[in-house]
């Protein structure tokens, strides 16, 4: 095992690349005109599906239009990706056990912080309401839910992580393993 | 005194006896009336039509509104209606024939016809099996043939049929929809023109008609037509598996009679059902023996690009005559005025229903062809060989009701036959001609339809049975009532009677199929970037106004819950509107509806995606409300807006806006 350490490395890295072809985040939205459901895909770069059945349905209680304008961190966040798989796979080949462990380390807290602006957006999307809309609920903010399933008025919202976004998970996992079973002393 | 005692009691002996028999045979009366209102209906015949709520119907009927001119869906087993498809009359509820864009398929060389009598859908096959692609339907009165495109379930084309006066023959397709038919149900003047209608014997014609369908995009062109006798030809059939390359039409009035037919047209103990063989046709085409004669007729085409219809004026057909065409056209004699012509789903037999008769007479296909090899004609009409009778014929179902009309087909071996006057089906064996079951009907059925029934592959499961007269069977509505389909099980050895549904018109023929051959291709929205009407906005920027000269054009959008722009100034009396809207939405489900207050024109339904456009001219100054007809959401009633409408000499401003 521990001679794979490095090949296990690269490829846990490499696997990062997925996210440029697949989507990390999804949220579907569920209601009565709705029975099979609309659903937006949050990719690395991008924001895809049923977006203007989203706005045409939310700018009814205020909520602001979703456009890929609205979200800096997608023309960014790409390119933090690169380097993090460009380091990666300088580690994994040059690395010592302990630069293994630090992208590991990175890999999560990057994930953290991206999860962190994730909820951060949901809660101005679902709070900063337009004063001016036709249905207002008093006490009502339509923040979707950060993880898992929510009951906003007539809509049962979705939020889970898409096909990219496991592969994600599952990449650190084996670049953790690759850390675990890298031999201390070689490079 | 004694003697009046006497007479007395006698008399009193009598009244009673009267008394008692007419009691008793009024009893009797109501025994035979309750027989004839009600069906023995199984226990569980609810349970085999219930289609649970949500849950989807196994079969699509496409039943035709006879007289209202359209086409009817249905689902079966339930019965529910799902869409009334406008075809040859105008529906004011969907703009069909009011907005600019359907108005040209409505056009005929006689000019704009806003209605019609519809009466024979029938589906498109591939290799004999219904495809699900397009349904055709006759126009009988004005003569034409129409698809209706089963992606969208609205009406693409429309041709008309020159040379004929009552297109009932028709358009009953070839296995492979190489052609649908037309036929002539009149005899009329050919060319027509100003003449005696007792020169009917000399001067009129029958012609039959061979439409040619695009495989790929079902476009329908006049592909020849082959004059004949002018019989009334009624109904057709083509043949399918060996007999495929033929087409079988019946015909009744080969008396020629032009007045009280009723009489006229039913003394021949035998009309005839003309067999043209179209394969033979194309060689006679492809000699060049087809005569270009000049004839006036329409071709309206709708374009889903461009979602508007254009009529076209064409200007001649190609015309094969019998006497310079050998072996074109046959005629088997076949008993009483026969009505349908049907060909068995193996494509051997074809069933004459002789409607005056109680018999049905079958003819043999090979029987046919061996006739034809051995020349065994009875006698000649007009250089058509008429056939012998005896050396074509495969049997007769005997005796097995009154008026037989039409005969449909299960695949395993049997036929349904529907019977007028004795208002029934029957069932029979096809090739021993026994009668298996009768079942009543509700009342005096036409037509009757196995999904897939006069194709090469039945589904036979059910049948459905079209009545003409429903009398007491619903709630009374004054004096015009509903007629009705019946729906019967025919999975078992006996025909089961399961429903018993009003329908639109006169529900005159229908074709079935499964829905698994509809619902993958039906289409849920238009897409807007494919939208290519000249007058589309496709966002609400691209919304305006512009005047050109007296004309008026409004680009508006709509989308939920408002029209782009929804304030607009500066039209003036005697000005001709065009309201291009176009529905923004992309979304299943969400057609928006337009009207303006008396703008003396149909609203527009338009579905997402879609464009179409109104014209108004106002008459009179002031401030015109409208709004948005068709509830699309918790704003919908908020969908609204102003036209104001200035004097024909104002000089108020051109405007236009949204939200200010």
């Amino acid at each position: 095992m521990k001679k794979y350490a490095s090949a296990l490395m690269v490829f846990a890295v490499l696997s990062m690349g997925l996210l440029f072809v697949l989507p990390m985040w999804k949220i579907t939205l569920l209601a009565p005109q709705y029975p099979t459901g609309i659903s937006i895909n949050i990719w690395i770069n991008d924001i895809s599906g049923d977006i203007s059945n989203f706005n045409i349905m939310n700018h009814y209680v205020g909520m602001r239009k979703i456009t890929t304008d609205g979200f800096p961190e997608l023309a960014y966040m790409q390119y933090i990706l690169i380097g993090m798989i460009i380091l990666g796979l300088v580690t994994g080949i040059f690395g010592k056990k302990k630069h293994y462990w630090m992208w590991v380390f990175l890999m999560v807290f990057l994930g953290i912080i991206g999860l962190y602006d994730f909820y951060r957006w949901e809660y101005n999307y679902g709070h900063n309401l337009d004063p001016f809309a036709a249905i207002k609920v008093p006490g009502m903010a339509y923040q979707p839910p950060f993880f898992g399933r929510k009951e906003l008025l007539n809509f049962i919202a979705y939020s889970y992580p898409a096909v990219g976004g496991y592969f994600v998970g599952i990449s650190i996992f084996i670049a953790a393993m690759a850390a675990y079973f890298k031999h201390p002393e070689q490079a | 005194m004694k003697n009046l005692k006497k007479i007395k009691d006698r008399l009193t002996i009598i009244v009673a006896f009267l008394l008692l028999a007419g009691l008793a045979s009024c009893g009797q009366q109501a025994k035979d009336s309750e027989k004839f209102r009600k069906g023995a209906l199984g226990s569980d015949a609810a349970s085999k039509v219930y289609v649970a709520p949500g849950e989807y119907d196994e079969f699509y009927a496409f039943v035709s509104g006879g007289f209202s001119g359209q086409l009817s869906v249905y689902g079966l087993p339930s019965g529910r209606l799902f869409k009334v498809i406008p075809v040859f009359s105008v529906d004011a509820e969907k703009s069909y024939g009011f907005n600019e864009e359907t108005k040209p398929l409505l056009e005929t060389s006689y000019g704009f016809q806003p209605w019609d009598d519809s009466h024979h859908p029938e589906l498109s096959q591939t290799a004999g099996s219904t495809d699900g692609r397009w349904c055709f339907i006759n126009g009988n009165n004005t003569p034409r043939v129409a698809r209706i495109d089963l992606s969208t379930f609205e009406t693409a084309e429309i041709i008309e049929i020159p040379n004929s006066g009552g297109n009932h023959s028709s358009p009953f397709t070839t296995e492979n929809t190489e052609y649908v038919v037309a036929g002539t149900r009149f005899g009329v003047p050919y060319p027509q023109q100003d003449v005696s209608i007792s020169a009917y014997a000399d001067k009129f014609k029958g012609v039959l008609t061979f439409i040619k369908v695009d495989p790929q995009t079902g476009l329908m062109s006049i592909a020849f037509q082959v004059l004949l006798p002018a019989f009334d030809y009624d109904l057709a059939h083509s043949g399918k598996g060996a007999s495929h390359g033929w087409t079988f039409f019946s015909s009744y009035n080969s008396e020629k009679a032009h007045s009280l037919l009723e009489v006229g047209a039913s003394q021949n103990d035998k009309d005839f059902i003309a067999a043209i063989n179209w394969k033979k046709a194309e060689e006679y085409i492809a000699q060049g023996k087809g005569r270009d004669v000049p004839a006036n007729y329409r071709h309206n085409v709708y374009d889903e690009a461009t979602q508007s219809a254009t009529s076209n004026k064409m200007t001649t057909v190609k015309v094969l005559i019998p006497e310079e065409c050998p072996g074109l056209v046959y005629f088997l004699p076949t008993p009483k005025s026969p009505h349908g012509v049907d060909v068995d789903n193996t494509g051997e037999y074809i069933v004459g229903n002789g409607k005056l008769s109680a018999d049905l007479t079958v003819h043999s296909f090979s029987k046919m062809i061996d006739a034809i090899e051995k020349k065994d004609f009875d006698t000649i009409i007009e250089s058509i060989p008429v056939l012998s009778y005896q050396h074509t014929l495969a049997g007769t179902v005997k005796a097995a009701g009154l008026g037989p009309l039409h005969t449909e087909f299960d695949g395993k071996g049997n036929a349904y036959t529907t019977f007028f006057i004795s208002s029934e089906v029957v069932k029979w064996k096809v090739g021993t001609w026994e009668v298996l079951d009768r079942a009543p009907t509700y009342y005096s059925v036409g037509h009757l339809m196995i999904p897939g029934g006069d194709s090469k592959n039945p589904q036979g499961k059910y049948l459905l049975a079209m009545n003409k007269i429903t009398k007491d069977r619903y709630l009374p509505t004054g004096p015009e009532l509903t007629q009705s389909a019946q729906l019967y099980d025919i999975s078992g050895d006996k025909m089961e009677l399961l429903l018993d549904f009003p329908t639109i018109g006169e529900p005159h023929y229908a074709q079935g199929i499964s829905a698994d051959r509809i619902v993958p291709r039906s289409k849920k929205i238009y897409k807007l970037e494919e939208n290519q009407h000249p007058h589309a906005s496709k966002n609400e920027d691209a919304t305006k106004v512009v005047r050109e000269g007296n004309e008026v054009h409004v680009y508006m959008t709509m989308i939920r819950s408002h029209f782009s722009p929804d304030n607009i100034e500066g039209i003036k009396v005697g000005d001709k509107v065009f309201f291009h809207v176009t529905n923004l939405e992309q979304d299943y489900d969400v057609p928006h509806g337009f009207a303006v207050m008396g703008f003396e024109n149909a609203e527009m339904l338009i579905m997402p995606g879609q464009t179409e456009t109104v014209t108004w001219t106002p008459s009179k100054a002031g401030v015109y409300p409208f709004y948005c007809t068709d509830f699309c959401s918790a704003l919908h009633q908020e969908m609204q807006g102003y036209i104001r409408v200035s004097a024909a000499n104002a000089n108020t401003a051109l405007t236009w806006s949204l939200g200010k």
